[in-house]
């Protein structure tokens, strides 16, 4: 009794000395595959570690096209909660325009964010007007090609060291009963991957003409022409892989019944799960080793505003947490992403991610799709898509004018 | 008349307004909510939708170009097709299969508490469970084709859902299972309803039961089988979650259909005006397919 008295009397001095009211603090995110929520536990363990307060995790699963809608629902209806995920980029325009989210200029200005964040077109597009409302987390690329070594030693061919030699190795794995490119059926699965054909095969310039200055000539030209000529037989090899979720697709690299999958480096936070090693078990190919290049998309934290000032002392809190040294390089290596600063050290880092660091410090870098187009815009293409890939019949020309149309109208 | 005159104030009818005043105040606050709400949003979502709203409404009024862009969108003509084709498949085999289960179940069978639990049992679960369940019996890998191929039948193909031709089938087989159950034991409520007497009047006359049925039986059940077309109808129209939780509008857009096309426009692509485009197209449609009804079924009252 005298012990459990003591005990309560000490906690609640210890929690009257503090200076701030611990406020349990809502994140809601779209991580739930078993990477992504290995990463986002390393925010919360630091979270509830460093401060007071308490990370209430408000995971929604089925990726992104599901939760945002949540989201977006939320803090509009007035029931915002402590801070959110969205992917870099336009996503939140509106969201920011319209003054839903807390300006966090101030702490940016205090910490030197301007400094410390590389490269500093992440920070850009958090930027509205000058003022700053999100915080970048990782750098996300689209630009691999990953390759299961299991299925190409049991098809008895060499691991495909580009997009050339991966199409010449195909006949031989689908003699061995194996798939050569897994793909998931979902529309931004299919979009995802033609993009990374568009930036390896069009060339950065023509990519760039397309989807920053919507330039339709050019997407009605030859370039993509051949985008979408290497698509329809990338369509060819992707036949028979009756799967939809991205981790089921690389689930079949993990044990070896497809070749390739082109996916972004989140794909390596499941071979991370598996227990596979990179260079070992798999390997991976940026830009499809055809153009070595990192485009750096990524997820971003954005606070809406609230009226009560405790949860945004709260909120500035994690802001800062999540950007500090610790925070970045336990998350970044469950994730399999890169960090958004150039000053920490990534020792633990596998060959792949480390491929991925030199190209980052090169400065071979391209904004994401997500950045320069409208979810609009995003949602149409991504129904051309889907219809492409799934339809054998579906002719390259075709295809392709319906999507110099598209550009025509982006906005 | 004596009466009349010994009464000092003039007797008049009762004021009509002022009959049953106090279930007309009860009826007040359902009549502003359904005014509210389905009117006034009704009628805020056709204005809105000739605007360009993005994430968030706004009055930027931009005529009939939401309109425009919609019906040269392939994938809204695909999600119009796909339904038109499963809603008149649907309506036909549910109406049909449930008669024709209601009728055999009428012939006092045996056990017939147990066969209408069975038939019936499969509209207590949700669409989205119907889907799920349905969308793995379908699955090449694990369901339907794998059994049938591992008793020794390795060229048996069937996988309706990873192939663009029949995805609609495998949408009905789902739908239709799920369904039917509901419309059966509405007709067997309606077959029970007919007097006895009529089935000994037409043995007497020697009519031979499948023709009773057909022109006799029929005609009776009328109210029933407008019920059961309404029923049916709705649910054809909002066809949303089967079709998420089952192929989610694969493969490719070819199993689309206009709800999924309304939210997809309005929450993912952050496109309200697209949106309510959609949607005030939808309403359009069910109007027209309802109002000569409404207005059959008014004529015949007053008749």
């Amino acid at each position: 009794m005298k012990k459990t008295l003591s005990l309560l009397a000490t906690t609640s001095l210890i929690s009257a000395g503090s200076a701030a009211v611990a406020v349990d603090l809502e994140v809601t995110h779209w991580w739930t595959s078993g990477g992504e929520a290995a990463a986002v536990a390393e925010f919360a363990r630091l979270f509830n570690e460093n401060t007071e307060h308490t990370w209430v995790d408000g995971a929604i699963a089925g990726a992104g096209g599901t939760a945002r809608p949540i989201m977006i629902g939320r803090i509009t209806g007035g029931d915002p909660m402590g801070a959110t995920q969205f992917n870099h980029g336009r996503q939140a325009e509106e969201l920011v325009e319209a003054g839903l989210m807390l300006d966090l200029t101030d702490l940016a200005e205090e910490e030197g964010w301007r400094d410390i964040v590389n490269p500093p077109s992440l920070l850009d597009s958090c930027t509205l007007d000058g003022r700053i409302y999100c915080v970048p987390i990782n750098i996300h690329s689209w630009q691999w090609l990953w390759l299961s070594h299991q299925a190409y030693e049991e098809a008895g061919v060499d691991v495909p060291t580009n997009w050339d030699e991966f199409v010449a190795a195909a006949p031989a794995l689908q003699e061995a009963g194996k798939i050569p490119l897994a793909m998931g059926g979902q529309p931004w699965q299919q979009n995802g991957a033609f993009g990374v054909m568009a930036i390896a095969l069009a060339g950065i310039e023509a990519w760039e003409a397309v989807n920053v200055d919507q330039n339709a000539e050019v997407a009605a030209g030859p370039e993509f022409a051949r985008v979408f000529e290497a698509a329809a037989e990338a369509r060819a090899l992707s036949a028979r892989s009756n799967v939809q979720d991205w981790n089921q697709a690389t689930n079949m690299l993990i044990t070896g019944q497809a070749g390739g999958q082109i996916m972004g480096d989140w794909a390596q936070g499941e071979f991370q799960v598996a227990g596979l090693v990179a260079g070992e078990d798999y390997s991976c190919l940026p830009g499809l080793g055809v153009n070595e290049i990192i485009s750096t998309g990524g997820d971003a934290f954005y606070f809406p505003k609230v009226s009560d000032p405790e949860v945004e002392a709260a909120q500035f809190e994690l802001a800062s947490l999540m950007l500090s040294q610790e925070a970045q390089v336990a998350f970044n290596l469950r994730k399999g992403s890169l960090p958004v600063r150039g000053d920490v050290d990534l020792e633990a880092a596998n060959d792949c991610m480390k491929r991925g660091l030199e190209i980052l410090a090169s400065g071979n870098i391209l904004p994401d799709a997500n950045q320069t187009l409208s979810p609009d815009t995003q949602g149409q293409i991504e129904d051309m898509m889907t219809e492409f890939w799934s339809d054998q019949n579906y002719t390259a020309e075709e295809a392709q004018r319906l999507y110099a149309e598209i550009i025509a109208r982006a906005d | 008349m004596s009466r009349a005159r010994r009464g000092t104030a003039p007797v008049r009818p009762p004021i009509r307004l002022f009959r049953n005043l106090s279930s007309k105040i009860a009826a007040i606050p359902m009549v502003l909510v359904g005014l509210g709400v389905f009117v006034g949003g009704t009628i805020w979502t056709v204005v809105y939708s000739f605007t360009d709203s993005r994430l968030l409404p706004r009055l930027q009024f931009v005529g009939f170009e939401q309109y425009e862009r919609l019906w040269s969108t392939r994938r809204w003509l695909v999600s119009i097709e796909n339904l038109a084709i499963y809603g008149i498949v649907s309506l036909v085999f549910t109406m049909c299969l449930g008669f024709l289960l209601a009728a055999l179940l009428d012939r006092k069978i045996r056990y017939e508490d147990t066969f209408r639990t069975i038939f019936l049992y499969p509209f207590a679960l949700s669409f989205i469970v119907t889907g799920l369940v349905w969308q793995w019996l379908l699955n090449p890998d694990f369901g339907i084709q794998s059994v049938v191929r591992s008793m020794g039948f390795p060229n048996f193909n069937f996988d309706p859902l990873y192939n663009s031709d029949l995805v609609l089938i495998g949408l009905l087989i789902a739908g239709l299972w799920q369904g039917t159950g509901l419309i059966m034991v509405i007709m067997l409520a309606g077959l029970r309803s007919i007097d006895e007497d009529i089935w000994k009047a037409t043995r007497v006359d020697g009519i031979p039961i499948w023709k009773t049925y057909i022109i006799v039986i029929i005609p009776m059940m009328k109210p029933v089988f407008v019920t059961a077309l309404v029923l049916v109808t709705s649910g054809i129209v909002k066809l949303y979650d089967l079709v998420v939780a089952m192929t989610s509008g694969g493969p490719g857009i070819s199993s689309e259909v206009p709800a999924k096309y309304v939210y997809d426009t309005l929450f993912t692509r952050q496109n309200l005006g697209q949106g309510f485009a959609a949607s005030t197209m939808m309403l359009v449609t069910v109007a027209i397919i309802l109002i000569p009804w409404a207005y059959m079924q008014f004529r015949e009252k007053r008749q």
